[in-house]
């Protein structure tokens, strides 16, 4: 019973990760790149370590698992963060569908002080 | 009989893993900007995670997990550094 669920955690873990990576080649610009390689892939790794922690060991091997899913769940957001606002100032270009840009809508309609906190 | 279904799975999630570190490595390969490059080494880096877990399934051994968990650390540390190289250099 249990080696059906961490067999199908696995092979569902890894297909998500192949989604991740085949929307990092397919998508129009690196804002929806971005879109692909942070959540599917996140929720790629936690399924195959939940796997892990799932499978009769010892218990030291499942906190250590909880662990990276913990890790993966805290960087994923502030990494995608940092990597879209320094893309966005050295003028990475869009895709020409884009419909909203709040940085420039809040930069447009004055206020003045701080534009640069965004 | 659960142990070759588990055996099968892994061999298949394997596989699955092989091919997206080709695609990811196709879009390393293309760019076209700066920041696409370091996307793209984000995915690799979590997909070796993914598959060093696998190893640890496969092979029993704990040792893979904490490679897991290592990997894990370096590339959120490398791609905050890239970002911020990104942010102060203004060059593609």
């Amino acid at each position: 019973m249990t080696g059906i669920l961490i067999s199908l955690l696995v092979v569902l873990g890894a297909s998500l990760v192949l989604v991740a990576s085949v929307g990092v080649l397919r998508l129009p610009d690196l804002y929806t790149r971005m879109h692909a390689s942070t959540k599917p892939a996140t929720l790629g790794v936690s399924l195959i370590v939940a796997a892990l922690a799932i499978h009769p060991g010892d218990l030291g091997i499942a906190v250590r698992a909880l662990l990276i899913v913990l890790f993966f769940l805290l960087t994923a957001p502030v990494a995608a963060h940092r990597l879209g606002h320094a893309a966005y100032r050295a003028g990475v270009p869009r895709w020409p569908g884009t419909v909203r840009d709040d940085i420039a809508q809040r930069a447009a309609s004055g206020a003045g002080a701080g534009d640069d906190e965004v | 009989m659960t142990a070759s279904l588990l055996d099968a799975s892994v061999g298949l999630a394997l596989t699955l893993l092989a091919v997206a570190i080709l695609a990811a490595f196709a879009r390393l390969l293309r760019g076209p900007s700066m920041a696409d490059r370091v996307v793209a080494l984000d995915v690799i880096a979590a997909t070796i995670v993914a598959a060093a877990v696998l190893y640890a399934l496969r092979t029993g051994l704990a040792v893979f997990v904490d490679v897991a968990l290592a990997i894990a650390l370096v590339s959120f540390l490398g791609t905050v550094a890239l970002a911020q190289a990104i942010e102060a250099g203004d060059r593609e």
